[in-house]
């Protein structure tokens, strides 16, 4: 049997039973992605001998009885936005082309001490900014099902390196959607856990309220694995929860008998794509079905999270993009200062070196985001811009909150559309940022959220469901997902979009 | 979405060349003149906000309300400096190497 369309507790059962080696798997993966990435561009780097030594070390080591980590030779692909010191970690930007990290991000210490083998690392929209991936600065990624059309993003490399069987396990993160909607336009599984879950040291700041890494992979029950093993509190980082992490594969096979779940109206106005509502809708049906029970709620102030979401966001990737100085790491402008300074005014020679390396290794969209960030909080505008959008955050958090006392989690699309066409979207930014209309009130609230696949169009592209739970509720949207597993096989079906 | 704003706030290309300059972004004219176009529309999805009553809401800056979180002052390790400067552009072993801050020319 394929390895590589095997999921990551199937070759972890495999591992263990001795009817493959991790060397064996390794190499399945490896060839997998040499054969597939020139298409799909899913990685930004393959580390094939430090994945490979890492294998050999972990079957040598079972050879010998030795005790294992719970993720034992299965390999995981990395987002480019988390620091890795064995591998360069750029961030998809020019400005960090070659980064090689003084430390290992919190959340890939864990891997390595679980023992995974880490492939390598997966593309990505430019730090992290963007819903179709297009905004990497080392090429777009293509969505397995339709090399045509996007993966969504920000983070698409991860999402379509699952779906491609380029890797079992991938982890990504999720400031406004970048886990949820990428999982959703390329038929995976993908979590947002709760804020402050997993820890962000080590993770490249785009939106530090926001941010939050999160486990990619095909199955609900994978991403259990893997939510297990990069969960937890980390002093590093001061916004990391300090409660003890739950077993999270113990309660995924209990029954939904008496689980409430919201349908908010509203998600179902204009913009929702038809078929993708249909599968919504049937969605429910199957969730009343398994005994849960379905109950109409409001969110009164969530068609205000996109903009919300975009005052917030840039003006704290405005704050944490300031460190990228050109002095400390990262590009530096390498020309000789000169008295055409075109529209621009440089105070010194060191402002104009500051103000070149930034122009030369930042890319349109991140500018955009940063100027935006800027004058959000820039003198005469931080009260009816940066400050308003705070107090709007409140509301919509509010809106959860009561939500949450009239049920358990809250369902509906993750995406108004299937994957949408390369090239469709990049001219017009608004269009791209309305994009993250369903996924960015978690982000706000601080709340987990679970998006997977609940069928797919005529024209074969997956569709994406998502659940959204309260602070903590990582338990529960993983039962509920991965009981909705075990009647569908939507996330077991794999494209033939790509050959290998 | 809300309905747009009619009286939507319109940046001028000096507003935007003016926080180029704060973020510390040089710009062709080019740029700026698709910036002034793009921020405009930016700002006038965002100006939604503009339309609720948030007069009794207090902001919410962090999503879980978290406390400051305190340690012993105890010494630790930190980076070392070989570490710190092994992906400077320019550096001499002790220090970054930027131009001068002041005076002419003394690019390092």
């Amino acid at each position: 049997m394929t390895l590589t369309t095997r999921s990551a507790a199937e070759l972890a059962t495999a591992l263990q039973q001795g009817e493959t080696t991790s060397v064996e798997c390794t190499t399945a993966f490896l060839d997998r992605i040499e054969a597939t990435n020139p298409t799909i561009n899913a990685f930004l780097s393959i580390d094939r001998d430090g994945a490979l030594a890492k294998a050999a070390s972990v079957d040598a080591a079972r050879a010998q009885g030795k005790s294992l980590g719970p993720l034992a030779g299965l390999p995981v692909a990395v987002k480019d936005v988390l620091c890795t010191t064995d591998q360069k970690t750029t961030c998809a930007s020019k400005m960090l082309k070659t980064f090689e990290p003084p430390y290992d991000a919190d959340v890939v210490r864990r891997l390595r001490e679980a023992d995974a083998v880490i492939l390598g690392k997966t593309n990505m929209d430019e730090f992290a900014m963007g819903g179709s991936n297009e905004n990497s600065a080392y090429g777009l990624v293509r969505n397995p099902w339709d090399t045509d059309r996007a993966p969504g993003g920000s983070s698409g490399g991860s999402a379509a390196a699952v779906a491609a069987d380029m890797t079992p396990l991938a982890i990504g993160s999720d400031t406004g959607g970048s886990i949820r909607q990428p999982a959703g336009l390329c038929g995976i599984t993908g979590l947002k856990p709760t804020y402050g879950r997993v820890s962000r040291r080590g993770l490249i700041a785009f939106s530090s309220s926001l941010d939050q890494i999160g486990p990619m992979a095909r199955s609900a029950k994978e991403c259990a694995m893997l939510l297990q093993t990069i969960a937890g509190h980390d002093s590093g980082d001061s916004t990391s929860i300090n409660t003890p992490v739950p077993d999270y594969l113990t309660d995924l096979e209990k029954p939904l008998q008496g689980l409430r779940i919201g349908r908010v109206a509203a998600h179902f106005s204009e913009g929702l794509d038809p078929e993708v509502a249909e599968h919504v809708e049937q969605t429910f049906a199957t969730y009343e079905a398994a005994g849960a029970t379905i109950h109409e709620v409001e969110l009164p102030h969530a068609a205000y999270g996109v903009p919300t979401y975009y005052l917030i966001a840039p003006s704290e990737a405005s704050s944490n993009l300031a460190r990228y100085d050109g002095a400390h790491y990262g590009h530096r402008w390498d020309g000789t200062p000169s008295d055409d300074q075109g529209i621009n005014t440089f105070d010194s020679p060191l402002v104009e070196m500051y103000c070149r390396s930034r122009a030369e290794g930042f890319g349109p969209e991140v500018k955009r985001r940063i100027m935006l960030g800027t004058y959000a909080l820039s003198a005469g505008y931080y009260d009816a811009y940066y400050a308003k959008a705070l107090r709007v955050r409140r509301l919509i958090r509010n809106d959860f909150t009561q939500a949450f006392e009239k049920v358990d989690l809250i369902g509906g699309p993750v995406s108004a559309t299937p994957a949408f066409k390369l090239g469709e979207k990049t001219d017009d930014p608004i269009a791209m940022y309305l994009v993250d209309l369903y996924t960015v009130g978690a982000n706000l609230a601080g709340i987990g959220g679970i998006s997977f696949p609940c069928g797919f169009t005529q024209s074969k592209l997956p569709i994406g469901f998502q659940l959204q739970g309260p602070a903590l509720s990582e338990p529960l949207l993983l039962q509920a997902a991965h009981q909705y597993q075990q009647t569908t096989d939507w996330h077991l079906q794999r494209t033939t979009a790509i050959s290998s | 979405m809300p309905a747009q704003d009619n009286a939507e706030p319109t940046l001028t290309r000096e507003d935007v060349l003016k926080v180029a300059m704060l973020a510390r972004l040089a710009l062709s004219d080019a740029e700026l003149s698709s910036l002034t176009d793009e921020l405009s529309q930016i700002v006038g999805l965002v100006s939604q906000l503009s339309e609720l009553n948030t007069d009794d809401v207090e902001p919410l800056a962090h999503p879980l309300d978290s406390q400051n979180v305190f340690r012993e002052d105890n010494p630790a390790p930190s980076l070392k400096t070989a570490d710190a400067l092994r992906c400077a552009p320019r550096h001499d072993g002790e220090c970054f190497l930027v131009p001068a801050v002041l005076g002419e020319s003394g690019s390092a």
